[in-house]
C-alpha cells in the first residue's frame, strides 16, 4: 500500500496537505457516524488552518464543535466516549497545549488497556500542530513526538507528504488504539497526489522511503525531510553523492528494516530529528541501528537536530536553533570527507515566501 | 485627583500610542512575532497598576503591552523586543508574548492561557511566607476561567488567605468564541464570591474608576489579608492577533465596537482632563512627547543589531 505522493508542482491530481487531512476526516465522518471531532475553534472562521472547512456545515454541531478552553477535561472526555463506543478527533492548534492533556494521556490513556487486561479499547486521536517561524517562541513550536512515544500504549505519527497526511489520518481514525497525529505548519500549503479513494490509507508503523540512493542514508521526521531531499538534490548536482531519505513518518509503533536494509547498503546514517536531541527519536534510531548494523557501518552514527534551549523568537536566533539543508549537507561532506560543496546559485527555504504572520 | 487623572491620561496614551505605531510597522514585516493587540483595554491596564504600591507584583498574559508600559513606561527596550534585536528586554528570546521586566516587578507573561495564575498565587504565598506587606496582582481573560487551573488556584489562595488580586478582563472572547458557548453557568463574580474572597465588580472604561476600585481592593485586602477578585470588561477592538478589524467575518458584529467606542477609555480621559481645565494646547504637547519618544525607539529598533546567535546558548541555565 505504498503511495504516490510527491512534492512536485503538478497541479493535476493534486491537492494541499491541509486539504488531504480535510478530506480524510470528511471521508471517514461520512463512512462512521461514531466519528466525530472538536477542540478549541474548530469551528471559526479560520477553521485551524483550514483542516476543519466545511465540517460543521456538513456533520452538524452534534459531530463537529468547538469547546471551551479546559484541554485537560477534554482529553478525558475524549476517553470516556471512546471507551464507550465512538471515535473521537481531538484538535489543537499548537502541539504545546498537548501538556495540557499529558495527565489524560500518561496516566489514563497510555494504561487503560493493560489495566484492562485487555477488555476496553480507547479509539480516540489527537491531532495537534507544529508551530513555527514568526517568533513562535518557546511555547508555540514544540514537537514532542520523543516524549510521546516514550509511553506504552501510544501510537504517534508525524506525516510530511500530504498523501500521507491523508493516509495516516485514516488508519488512525481506524485504529482501535489511542493515535497521536502531528502535523507540521509549513506543511500545510505543499502540493501532491492524493488519492481520493476512501478505502487509501497508509498503515501506521511503515516508514517510506522518499529517495533512492547508495551514498549515505537520511531517516528524517516531519519538516526536518523537506530539507533532507533539497540537501540530497544539491549533494547529487554538486558532488555526486547519491542519499536515500526515509521519512519515518511513523515515530511508534515504527518497522526498522527499511532503515537497517538501507544503512546495510550506504553504511552512513544520518538521523535528522524535528525536536531537540537529548533522550530523542533520533537516540532511537541510532541505538537501534548500532545494535543491528553495527559491523556494516563505515562512519559513526550522526544526528542532526534542534540547539539545546528552548525556542527563541528573533529570526536571527531562529536561524541558529533549527537545522536546515545546508546543516545536513555540511555534515554530509564531513562524514564523506568531500571538499566544501558550492552553494552559489542555490536558493533556501525562506519561510517569508510561503508565510507571514502573525501565525 | 487631577494629578492622578493626568498620569492615567499619560499611561494610557502611551499604550495606544504604542499599539498604533505596532499597527504602523507591523506591514513591513519586520516585527516577527505574534502581537495580541490590547487596544480598547487601555484603562484596566493604567488604572489596576496604577494602584498598586511600588513594591507590588504583576503576571500578566501574551496581551501583555499595556500592562507592561503601565508599569515600566519604557519604550527602547520593548521595540528592540518586538524587531528581535540584541538591545530588547530579553535579547530577542521572548518577543511580544513573553514581555517581562523582573526588575520592575512584571514578573511574567505567557503565551499557554492561565498558566501564570498559580504562578502568580505562589509569589503571594512568598509574600504571606516573609510578612512583607507586598501583593501580586495577576491579569487573565475569559477564556483563562475556562481552565481547570483557574479554579485550582482560586481554591488555593482563598484556602490559605494569600495576598493575591485576580484581575479578571472579560472581552467576551476567546479567540474568536464567544463567553456564551464557552461557560456553563451565569455568574462568575457570584461564584467566586462563594470563595471566601471579595470580589469587586464594574463594567466602565473610566481609568479613573479602575484605579479607585483597585485602591479599595487593595486596602480591604491590607485590612482583611484575604484574596481579592477584581471582575472588568473591556471590549477588544482588533482581531485576537494581529494588527487587524475582523468584522468581515461575522463572529463579532461591529456595532459592538461601536457602542464601546463612544466609551473609549483614552477618549473618555482626554475629555475629562479638558474638564478639569487642562488646555488642549497642553494635552497635545504631552502627547507629542510621548509620540516622539515612541518613534525614537522605533529608530532606534530598527537600527540595533540582530539577536547574536552566539547568545543563542546562553540563559538556559543559571551558570
Ligand atoms: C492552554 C492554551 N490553550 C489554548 C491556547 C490558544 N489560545 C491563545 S489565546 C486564547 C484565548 C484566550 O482568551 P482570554 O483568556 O479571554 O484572553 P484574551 O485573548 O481575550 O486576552 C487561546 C484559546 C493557548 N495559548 N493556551
Amino acid at each position: 500500500m505504498s503511495c504516490a505522493a510527491t512534492f512536485t508542482m503538478n497541479k493535476k491530481h493534486t491537492i494541499t496537505y491541509r486539504e488531504a487531512i480535510n478530506l480524510a476526516i470528511a471521508q471517514e465522518m461520512r463512512r462512521d457516524k461514531n466519528v466525530f471531532l472538536y477542540g478549541l475553534d474548530v469551528t471559526d472562521h479560520k477553521r485551524i488552518f483550514g483542516s476543519t472547512k466545511g465540517l460543521l456545515e456538513e456533520f452538524g454541531p452534534k459531530r463537529c464543535f468547538a469547546t471551551p478552553l479546559s484541554e485537560d477535561a477534554m482529553t478525558g472526555v475524549g476517553v470516556g466516549a471512546a471507551l464507550t463506543g465512538l471515535k473521537p478527533i481531538f484538535v489543537h492548534i499548537r502541539t504545546d497545549f498537548l501538556f495540557l492533556c499529558l495527565n489524560q494521556i500518561a496516566n489514563v490513556i497510555s494504561s487503560y488497556r493493560y489495566l484492562s487486561g485487555g477488555r476496553v479499547k480507547i479509539p480516540l486521536v489527537i491531532r495537534a500542530i507544529m508551530g513555527r517561524g514568526w517568533g513562535q517562541g518557546a511555547q508555540h513550536s514544540k514537537s514532542i513526538h520523543a516524549l510521546l512515544a516514550h509511553l506504552p500504549g501510544i501510537k504517534v505519527v508525524m506525516p510530511t507528504q500530504p498523501a500521507d497526511a491523508k493516509g495516516l489520518l485514516v488508519s488512525a481514525i481506524r485504529d482501535a488504539n489511542p493515535v497521536i497525529v502531528l502535523e507540521h505548519r509549513w506543511l500545510y500549503d505543499t502540493i501532491g497526489i492524493v488519492p481520493e479513494d476512501e478505502n487509501f490509507a497508509i498503515p501506521i508503523g511503515e516508514p517510506h522511503r522518499l529517495r533512492q540512493g547508495k551514498d549515505l542514508t537520511i531517516v528524517a521526521t516531519s519538516w526536518m525531510n523537506i530539507e533532507a531531499l533539497q540537501a540530497a538534490d544539491i549533494m547529487q548536482k554538486k558532488q555526486g553523492v547519491s542519499m536515500e531519505i526515509i521519512d519515518s513518518r511513523s515515530i511508534s509503533p515504527l518497522n526498522y528494516d527499511l532503515i537497517y536494509q538501507s544503512v546495510r547498503k550506504t553504511g552512513h546514517l544520518i538521523v535528522t530529528d524535528y525536536d531537540w536531541l537529548y533522550c530523542g527519536f533520533a537516540a532511537e534510531v541510532v541505538a537501534r541501528v548500532t545494535e543491528k548494523c553495527f559491523s556494516e557501518l563505515k562512519s559513526p552514527v550522526s544526528r542532526i537536530g534542534f540547539a539545546p534551549t528552548p525556542t527563541p523568537t528573533a529570526r536571527s536566533l531562529e536561524d541558529a536553533f533549527y537545522p536546515n539543508a545546508i546543516s545536513i549537507i555540511k555534515l554530509v561532506e564531513q562524514k564523506l570527507k568531500l571538499p566544501k560543496t558550492n552553494l552559489s546559485g542555490e536558493t533556501f527555504y525562506s519561510y517569508e515566501n510561503k508565510f507571514k504572520g502573525p501565525f | 485627583m487631577k494629578d492622578a487623572n493626568l498620569e492615567l491620561y499619560k499611561k494610557m496614551y502611551l499604550i495606544r500610542a504604542t499599539e498604533e505605531k505596532i499597527r504602523q510597522c507591523y506591514p513591513d514585516n519586520e516585527i516577527k512575532t505574534p502581537v495580541h493587540l490590547a487596544m480598547g483595554e487601555e484603562a484596566i491596564a493604567a488604572g489596576v497598576c496604577y494602584a498598586l504600591g511600588p513594591t507590588d507584583q504583576v503576571f500578566a498574559t501574551y496581551r501583555n503591552h499595556g500592562v507592561y508600559l503601565a508599569m515600566t513606561n519604557e519604550t527602547d527596550r520593548f521595540f528592540a523586543e518586538l524587531y528581535g534585536k540584541q538591545t530588547g528586554l530579553s535579547k530577542g528570546k521572548a518577543g511580544s508574548m513573553h514581555i517581562m521586566s523582573p526588575d520592575e516587578n512584571l514578573l511574567g507573561t505567557s503565551a499557554i492561557v492561565a498558566s501564570m495564575i498559580p504562578v502568580a498565587v505562589g509569589a503571594a504565598l512568598t509574600n504571606q511566607y516573609k510578612n512583607n506587606k507586598r501583593s501580586v496582582a495577576v491579569f487573565f481573560g475569559d477564556g483563562a476561567v475556562d481552565e481547570g487551573v483557574f479554579w485550582e488556584s482560586l481554591n488555593f489562595a482563598c484556602l490559605r488567605q494569600l495576598p493575591i488580586i485576580f484581575v479578571y478582563e472579560n472581552n467576551q472572547y476567546a479567540i474568536n468564541s464567544h463567553v456564551s458557548t464557552r461557560h456553563g453557568y451565569r455568574s462568575l463574580a457570584g461564584i467566586v464570591s462563594r470563595f471566601d474572597c471579595p470580589v469587586f465588580q464594574s463594567d466602565t472604561t473610566d481609568a479613573e474608576a479602575i484605579y479607585h476600585l483597585t485602591k479599595n481592593a487593595l486596602r480591604l485586602q491590607a485590612r482583611s489579608a484575604k484574596p481579592v477578585f477584581i471582575h472588568l470588561q473591556y471590549y477588544r477592538y482588533l482581531e485576537h492577533v494581529g494588527v487587524n478589524y475582523d468584522f468581515e467575518f461575522g463572529h463579532r458584529d461591529k456595532k459592538e465596537y461601536q457602542k464601546w467606542w463612544k466609551i473609549d477609555p483614552v477618549g473618555l480621559q482626554r475629555k475629562k482632563l479638558l474638564r478639569f481645565g487642562l488646555k488642549d494646547k497642553e494635552l497635545i504637547k504631552i502627547e507629542a512627547g510621548i509620540l516622539n519618544r515612541i518613534e525614537a525607539s522605533v529608530r532606534s529598533a530598527k537600527q540595533a543589531p540582530p539577536a547574536n546567535p552566539n547568545e543563542l546558548r546562553s540563559d538556559v541555565y543559571y551558570e
